[in-house]
């Protein structure tokens, strides 16, 4: 009952909330009431989902299904309503659970001048519940249910202010494009059931062996079959995880209010292509050549979304672009078949976004609702506690710890790295390993960079807006600072204490939900990704004993595995982003040129970042427009011109005086019609019975 | 028990009977006590839509959904020389009477407060129309279906004609149009079984039964008579490039009248591809698939374009409807499980999807007398309730997973995935552009700020639209979770029609 509780507990809240915010609902439930009430469900939730945790992690309560009953049966198409619950899935609950406890609480506090409470809560409850479906489902069906449902609580919150224009163009482009991933993940899970006669997770996975070697057609190609059901599977993944071609929607997604951008677009949504490839890895393994596309994305991606992020004023979308940075880390992660670090990431990643969202948040709450970052500066003192909580969310994005420990570090820090060191450990495997590598470095060059600018500008400095929203900023509510400590607890020491387990199974955590992939423990995977798994452990060998001597040898020592210098390296990437943003935006004058800039233009790579690469606008003047032109052509000359021209109104005017005929069709003549009509049918009927019997 | 009553008789009947006691009454009243009839009329045709529905309900419990064959069958004489009065359901055709047994009280009940004029009448035109789409649906006679399957227009012509908007007469004439042709090459064609099934079976008969088991009608003339059939299916359906009747008829029609149909009407096709094209022209049906296929994926993706450009709320669900179907008729020519299951779930879904979409135009053009989507907007903030139903619906049409739109979809598509994935393919761009056009409307009609003074007084809904409403959206969220209330009643009969099939397809191959 545990499970079913933790799963149902916030659908009932949400149909609490929804009916209370309807004019009958309010008679008998007041506002506050529906808060309470759903606030109250998620965190039992919460906490139960860690119990849960615990006891699949680290106790011995074993992996199991629960099955609730038939969703569809038809033919050998068999799918259920099903809480799958192990390793994997207990990760996410307690990462959905958590982040969705604290939000509901933060938004006590961020949403308290809002006319429309219940409706909020209802819809954050409702997403809540679709995301677990998710992470629970046993079968590709109740998987795509969650996955779209998400989708639906998405569209409904990013268009949450709906009076705003913007607010539903961004919510209509999030729910279009997810659906362009979606029509992939669905294609996926037909060429699957196709492939091995069932949707179910277990079925399917036992059944790949036999299904390797064959060729499938798709439109006008072949393809072995199980690559092409991991690509189709990815391209659902890019969309609901913004990757690059499909990220467009994330960052206007920043429409919606901020506790939903923590909650959907950062901690828990968009991370759910990542948990559909870490779910269907056993696919993933068996296909390389989709596996090196993802890494190929996933890198880029983050390289992309950091160096937009770069330039960015608005301070919500430079998280946002951080967020589809980070998400593509935890890809190129699973492209290389380190899964577990790509989990750890996502784990990680979930308590320093949604903190550092909260305190976006909370510094637009204090000044008004202002996100534009050249207008604030120099605030620390008015919001001391968001401040000393967006300082420690940086510490971890920026991954801050000492090289070569598995103690002293920030959460981000042992999360990040797992993922570099899996991409160099992997360089043996595919080109795609070695380019993610290097990517991963200067992108966490870049996120430092941006990160620290983002508090610089924010924090620092003079303040640039005008002077009576100063004097009204105020540090939130205990409602808002609660979420922030606790969180900051998580991004504070979630890499340190979880490491061992996510990394290395410690205790046998995974349950065998996930391969453990590690520098260490490369030659016991049985994957056929690492094949040359062996030769990357022989090199360390190598290395060990003829490590170079000389001022640099300390360098290329070996520590766990990998030469110290690829551990330093992502340590001296930050540094260096921090330097060089503290150098531009504290000791330089930046800030205040920004200004200009705008008026002026900058530099022709300024304004290629800031317009984000223009990706918007390519779409814009082919797919939008395209759309459009193809609906008035289809109507206006296909339906109207050639159909209708030659069919019905093409006969009316053959028929000579036919449209006098037609225009005498009033009202009353159509009687008449009809009855004409009926003489007709039975005279036809009568002439076959007598023509047939009499004949 | 119900076995010995002919049930199907008093289903079918029942409501032509209510007609014309009410016509009876009218032609006997005064009229001075007119007033009072147009008063009473709704009500009576309330009451006797419920018991026709209760009835309805009670044979469908009764329904025997392990048994492929027809059921409640009653075989009487009538015209003689093989062809007699003789009806019966069976998995496949037994739901189609439940929905219009379902949906016509709502149908009435809604036509109450929205009808101004000749309510007498239009209660028995609705009456009439009841009994003639039931009707179709529990014929096994040939000519017994060919009767209904014609008849059923007239009503529905006279309900556009008389209570429809401006266009109505353009609307009726090319909605009649179109039909005609279909109809006199369908005729013609049962005449040809008619007269084959004398010479292949030693004597003549248009049952049914005996065609489905026994008749085998030679490679060539399947094709033939499979494009008779086809033309008026098609036209009904309604699949591109003969669907252009449908816009128009649905935004002349009155509410009522554009429920029945969306919800009742366009499934006839759907239906007689199923009940006669497949079971009598199987090798015809396996041959000419993939002009179906095609015709059904560039129906959902030309429409749904053409969707999107509308101005008009009930243009944008009509030409969305099309699309819909393009599901259904791509499902049932792939001759599997899924896809067959999957078009006649589509098809009772989409009853009531569409039902409750021109329902919720209808609750905003009986406030407003427009349909123009621009007119609109901000709605939300004057009807919540409202706002909430629709969006449920918008979704459902869209094919959101747990709500029933989901379900037809994903199945169909399934099915067709496993005859050619560029079908699949196609279909599943029309999942893109039906979020496109769906939420472009809902958008537009519903956020936004109410800048249209007009609207600053409109009410949310009534009590007898929410129970409308509500009903509909419980059923459509019950069977996107729980499905197989549909496909278990389905699947024995499916299941002997792909077996009969495959059957006609080995004897096919051996001859």
């Amino acid at each position: 009952m545990i499970y079913q509780f933790i799963v149902f507990a916030p659908l009932l809240g949400a149909i609490i909330a929804g009916v209370a915010g309807t004019r009958f609902g309010s008679q008998i439930l007041n506002a506050t009431l529906s808060k309470v009430v759903t606030t109250g469900l998620l965190f039992l939730s919460a906490i139960l989902s860690w119990v849960v945790f615990m006891n699949i992690g680290f106790g011995d309560s074993p992996d199991q299904t629960v099955q609730l009953f038939r969703w569809m049966e038809v033919g050998d198409m068999k799918a259920d309503w099903a809480l799958k619950i192990d390793t994997l899935t207990a990760v996410m609950l307690v990462v959905v659970n958590s982040v969705s406890a604290l939000v509901h609480l933060y938004s006590w506090g961020y949403m308290s001048d809002d006319k429309y409470q219940p409706r909020f809560f209802a819809y954050l409850s409702l997403f809540t519940f679709a995301m677990l479906m998710l992470v629970t489902a046993d079968d590709f069906i109740q998987l795509f249910f969650g996955w779209e449902g998400v989708g639906l609580a998405s569209y409904l919150l990013i268009g949450y202010y709906y009076k705003k224009p913007s607010a539903n163009a961004a919510a209509i482009k999030a729910f279009v494009t997810n659906r362009v991933g979606d029509v992939g993940l669905a294609l996926g899970i037909m060429t699957i059931f196709l492939m091995f006669g069932s949707v179910k997770f277990d079925t399917v996975f036992a059944a790949l062996e036999g299904g390797a070697d064959t060729i499938l057609p798709f439109l006008w190609m072949e393809f072995n079959a199980l690559e092409l059901i991991a690509f189709l599977l990815f391209i659902g993944a890019m969309g609901k995880s913004a990757q690059f071609v499909l990220h467009v929607w994330l960052p206007d997604a920043m429409e919606g209010p901020t506790p939903v951008s923590a909650l959907i677009h950062a901690a828990t949504m968009v991370t759910a292509g990542v948990f559909l490839v870490c779910r269907a890895h056993p696919i993933f393994e068996l296909a390389p050549v989709t596996s090196g596309f993802i890494t190929t994305v996933g890198a880029f991606t983050a390289l992309f979304a950091a160096s937009v992020a770069l330039v960015q004023n608005d301070i919500k979308r430079v998280i946002a672009y951080s967020t589809c940075s980070q998400l593509g880390y935890m890809f190129f992660a699973a492209g290389v078949g380190a899964y577990n670090a790509a989990m750890f990431h996502l784990f990680t990643h979930a308590f320093f976004k949604a903190l550092l969202f909260l305190c976006a948040g909370s510094v637009i709450h204090a000044l008004h609702h202002e996100q534009d970052m050249r207008k604030m500066g120099g605030i620390w003192k008015k919001v001391p506690w968001t401040y000393g909580a967006m300082i420690i969310g940086t510490l971890a994005i920026t991954g801050i710890g000492i090289p070569g420990s598995y103690t002293w570090g920030f959460a981000g820090f042992f999360s990040k790295d797992a993922i570099i060191e899996a991409a160099y450990a992997a360089r043996g495997d595919t080109n795609a390993a070695i380019f993610a590598f290097w990517i991963g470095i200067t992108a966490a060059l870049m996120t430092s960079f941006y990160s620290w600018r983002l508090i610089f500008m924010t924090f620092h400095g003079k303040f640039r807006g005008e002077q009576h929203t100063l004097d009204h900023a105020h540090e939130s509510p205990w409602n808002m600072r609660v979420p922030l400590v606790l969180l900051s607890i998580g991004a504070v020491f979630a890499g340190a204490v979880f490491h061992k387990y996510f990394m290395k199974d410690y205790g046998g955590f995974w349950h065998g939900a996930l391969p453990a992939v590690d520098g260490e423990h490369h030659a016991s995977i049985s994957n056929t990704l690492y094949a040359a798994a062996e030769t990357t452990a022989s090199d360390a060998h190598y290395a060990d004993d003829h490590a170079p001597s000389g001022p640099f040898g300390w360098l290329f020592k070996m520590v766990h595995g990998y030469p110290y210098w690829v551990l330093l390296l992502p340590l001296v990437a930050s540094v260096t982003g921090f330097v060089v943003a503290y150098f531009m935006y504290v000791r330089g004058s930046v800030t205040a040129k920004i200004d200009n800039i705008k008026e002026t233009g900058g530099s022709p790579l300024y304004n290629f970042l800031l317009n984000k690469w223009y990706v918007d606008e390519l779409y814009d003047a082919t797919v939008v427009r395209a759309v459009r032109k193809l609906g008035d052509i289809f109507w206006k000359i296909g339906d109207v011109r050639i159909i209708d021209g030659l069919g019905p109104n093409g006969v009316a005017k053959l028929a000579s005086g036919a449209a006098k005929r037609v225009s005498k069709l009033q009202t009353g003549y159509l009687y008449h019609y009809a009855f004409v009509m009926l003489l007709g049918v039975a005279l036809l009927i009568l002439v076959a019975f007598r023509g047939t019997t009499g004949g | 028990m119900l076995e010995d009553l002919p049930i199907l008789s008093f289903i079918t009947f029942i409501p032509l009977a209510g007609a014309l006691l009410l016509a009876l009454f009218a032609w006997l009243g005064k009229a001075e006590g007119r007033e009072q009839l147009e008063r009473n009329a709704p009500r009576a045709a309330l009451v006797i839509s419920i018991a026709v529905l209760i009835l309805s309900i009670l044979m469908t419990l009764d329904f025997d959904s392990t048994k492929a064959g027809f059921q409640f069958m009653e075989d009487t004489p009538w015209l003689g020389g093989g062809i007699e009065y003789r009806v019966g359901v069976d998995g496949i055709s037994v739901l189609f009477v439940l929905l219009t047994a379902f949906l016509t009280p709502f149908c009435i009940l809604a036509s109450m407060t929205s009808v101004k004029k000749r309510m007498l009448e239009y209660m028995i035109a609705f009456l009439v129309l009841e009994t003639l789409m039931i009707g179709v649906f529990v014929a096994l006679d040939l000519i017994l279906f060919y009767l209904f399957f014609e008849a059923v227009l007239i009503p529905m012509f006279i309900i556009i004609g008389v209570w429809g908007g401006k266009n109505r007469v353009y609307a009726s004439y090319k909605f009649f149009l179109y039909t005609l042709l279909g109809s006199v090459l369908m005729l013609a064609a049962i005449l040809w079984i008619y007269n084959y099934s004398g010479i292949q079976l030693g004597e003549r008969t248009t049952d049914m039964r005996v065609l489905i088991e026994e008749l085998k009608i030679p490679g060539g003339a399947q094709t033939w008579l499979w494009l008779a059939f086809f033309a008026s299916f098609a036209v009904k359906m309604p699949m591109w490039p003969v669907h252009t009747w449908l816009p128009d008829a649905h935004v002349e029609a009155p509410t009522a009248g554009s429920v029945i149909l969306a919800g009742i009407l366009l499934k006839l096709g759907g239906y007689g591809f199923l009940r006669f094209s497949i079971p009598l022209f199987p090798e015809a049906s396996l041959n000419l698939a993939p002009i179906i296929f095609w015709m059904s994926v560039i129906a959902i993706i030309y429409t749904s374009l053409v969707a999107y450009r509308q101005n008009d709320m009930k243009k944008l669900i009509a030409y969305s409807s099309v699309a819909h179907m393009g599901f259904v008729t791509m499902g049932i020519f792939t001759f599997n499980m899924q896809g067959i299951q999957g078009g006649i779930f589509q098809m009772l879904s989409h009853g009531i999807i569409s039902g409750a979409l021109f329902f919720c135009v209808g609750v905003i053009y009986d406030r407003m007398h427009t349909r123009e989507i621009s007119f609109y907007g901000g709605l939300v903030s004057k009807m919540p309730v409202y706002a909430a139903l629709f969006l449920l619906f918008t979704m459902a049409n869209v094919g959101l997973p747990g709500t029933s739109g989901f379900v037809g979809e994903i199945l169909t598509m399934v099915g067709a995935y496993q005859v050619s994935p560029w079908i699949a393919f196609g279909a599943a761009i029309g999942m893109i552009l039906s979020a496109v056009y769906a939420l472009h409307l809902y958008r537009a009609v519903i956020f936004g700020e109410v800048v249209n003074d007009k609207l600053d007084d409109i009410l949310d809904v009534t009590r007898t639209e929410l129970f409308i409403l509500g009903t509909l959206a419980f059923f459509t969220i019950l069977l996107g979770v729980y499905p197989s209330l549909i496909t278990d009643v389905t699947a024995a009969s499916v299941e002997k029609l792909i077996a009969d099939f495959n059957a006609a397809q080995i004897a096919a191959g051996v001859q």
